[in-house]
């Protein structure tokens, strides 16, 4: 049924260029400690959580629980004060091209096209099979905007340019992807297609995905499995399996398991935030 | 139907409205049933803001030479004096004579040269010496000090100064215009270094970049347009500097010419050497921005 990379070129990217053994992701003992200004600040307490290779997982909490740091670890930009990260056992020590990152706000170059952006990563690695340009154009097909391939990102909506981001993490094949609330400021029914697009895309590759959010039906539609969050210190408070069915449709929100998933998650989430407001209040 | 077109965006971005509305009356009706084709505008209507402009843009400048023609013509003293003021009539004949001779292009192309090295050479060293102290502490905390103490000496309170330390009077007035525009241009870069996305590097560095690769593809096109504004004020200012060097000290140029006509008492010929100053600056202004939108299309 999947029609998603419509005429594959022999080069262009393919399940085979993913392995599936590859992708796992290790956070062992990590804690993040901020020594600020107003103090020490404790935003990720010490966690543990392995993420199995081509795993959907989603990271769910409210904002300031530390999810994004948790992610930001693992990209590297943020050295965990005590514990280590490693993707396919090897040590994460900074951010790499192995672990592809989308961004919350929009991340594309302003000055290179959509062709030149999604180009970068290949340019770089001087993976050259064919060119770099040609390697960008595959991955702007799979995400539909091959129309816009030359247009500069002011040009183009925000779900379009997050499509971009999402084909520029990937034309650098990574071992993951890690998604930091990349639908946040987009329209609810933009949303809703671009999570759909994002799950197609998923099962055709196979990629290990780590995806943070704050929107419970997201965190359901999309993950195998929702790790929630609770603020001050932030920690993992529950690791649900999602037991629904793939492939997913926008249909499934209506579903009846989904609505028990979603009720589970709100009373988990209703007292988290109550727990942060009350501190916020005091 | 492929999936992943179907995943387009129900409304397109307006840029794509815009660049599609211009073509759609000339295209063919494939679908939808014929319809009568508006008529396209003709050209006054559709470039109406624009002419509009223009015939401003003339009628303000005739009314401005019409003030000038009557207040000289009547040698109108009202606490300020038009009497010794020449008329556009004088000055029009001035520079028809001017245009004759060739001393007169002489001092023009020099002060453009030293407008041109100055200038050129400011921008050589102030671009990289910006990138720099944006970019490490160290350079920045090293530098800043000099920049700091230098930078408020406006650049003709070094005229003295300039011909003690250059062996020729020739490369003392390009050292001046040098300083004038250093300044503007490595400031404005710093601003620009400081002003950069910090999520750009971080996605720059999770696609793989090294330093040096972030440093070329990143931070400098990220600081261009601050950079282009530096160099558009470094521009008013270099002219600044050079004509006033010219006037203190030199024999040719066009800021002497023009001080050189004041002590000939060839008064319409200072008019004549103010507005061929007005318009190499503006001429050098549109020539920066002309650049700019050549080396920054995304901009456009």
């Amino acid at each position: 049924m999947l029609n998603l990379v419509s005429p594959r070129s022999p080069t262009g990217p393919s399940p085979r260029s993913y392995r599936n053994d590859q992708g796992r992701i290790e956070i062992d003992n990590v804690g993040i400690v901020f020594d600020g200004d107003r103090g020490v600040h404790t935003a990720v307490e010490s966690t543990s959580i392995t993420i199995e290779p081509g795993q959907f997982v989603c990271i769910l909490g409210p904002s300031g629980c530390g999810k994004s740091t948790l992610l930001n670890s693992v990209a590297g930009y943020v050295a965990p004060t005590t514990g280590e990260i490693r993707v396919d056992g090897e040590p994460v020590r900074g951010p790499g091209p192995d672990r592809g990152m989308v961004f919350q706000q929009y991340s594309l170059f302003p000055w290179m096209t959509v062709r030149e952006n999604v180009a970068f990563g290949p340019r770089i690695s001087r993976r050259g099979a064919p060119t770099p340009e040609a390697i960008a154009d595959t991955f702007i097909e799979m995400v539909g905007l091959t129309r816009f391939a030359k247009r500069y990102p002011r040009e183009l909506s925000g779900g379009m340019q997050q499509r971009v981001g999402i084909a520029r993490a990937l034309a650098n094949y990574p071992r993951v992807l890690l998604m930091d609330e990349p639908f946040g400021a987009l329209d609810s029914q933009t949303r809703a297609m671009m999570s759909e697009n994002l799950l197609k895309i998923w099962a055709e590759f196979g990629i290990t995905v780590l995806f943070v959010t704050h929107d419970i039906d997201e965190a359901i539609f999309l993950g195998d499995r929702v790790l929630v969050m609770s603020a001050s210190p932030g920690r993992v408070i529950a690791d649900i399996k999602i037991d629904l069915p793939r492939p997913r449709d926008s249909d499934l929100t209506v579903d009846e398991g989904f609505i028990r998933y979603k009720r589970l998650f709100h009373a988990q989430i209703r007292q988290e935030s109550l727990k942060a407001f009350e501190q916020q209040n005091r | 139907m492929n999936l992943a077109e179907r995943a387009i965006e129900p409304a397109p971005p307006p840029a794509a409205q815009a660049e599609a509305a211009p073509l759609a009356p000339a295209g063919p009706p494939a679908r939808h049933p014929p319809r009568e084709q508006p008529a396209p505008k003709p050209w006054l209507q559709r470039n109406l803001p624009q002419v509009r402009a223009l015939a401003l843009a003339v009628l303000s400048l005739l009314l401005f030479a019409a003030l000038w023609h009557v207040l000289t013509e009547n040698r109108v003293s009202f606490h300020v004096r038009f009497i010794n003021v020449p008329s556009p009539k004088q000055v029009l004949e001035k520079a028809e004579a001017a245009f004759k001779s060739a001393a007169f292009f002489e001092h023009a192309r020099i002060s453009c040269r030293r407008i041109g090295l100055g200038f050129i050479i400011a921008a050589v060293i102030a671009i990289p010496a910006g990138l720099l102290m944006g970019r490490y502490r160290l350079v920045r905390e090293l530098v800043a000090p000099i920049v700091e103490v230098i930078r408020p000496i406006p650049a003709i309170a070094w005229v003295p100064m300039s011909i003690m330390l250059w062996p020729s009077n020739e490369e003392s007035i390009v050292f001046i215009t040098f300083l004038g525009s250093f300044f503007p241009i490595l400031l404005n870069t710093i601003a620009g270094m400081s002003a950069v996305d910090p999520v750009l590097v971080r996605a720059a560095q999770s696609l793989g970049a090294s330093e040096r690769q972030i440093f070329r593809k990143v931070y400098f096109p990220a600081c261009l347009p601050s950079i282009f504004t530096g160099l558009a004020i470094g521009m008013g200012v270099a002219w600044v500097s050079l004509i006033a060097a010219e006037m203190i000290s030199g024999q040719f140029g066009i800021g002497y010419f023009t001080w050189e006509a004041y002590s000939l008492v060839q008064y319409a010929d200072i008019a004549l050497g103010m507005i061929t100053i007005g318009v190499l600056g503006l001429l050098s202004s549109l020539l920066i921005r002309l650049l700019g939108s050549l080396l920054m299309p995304w901009r456009s």
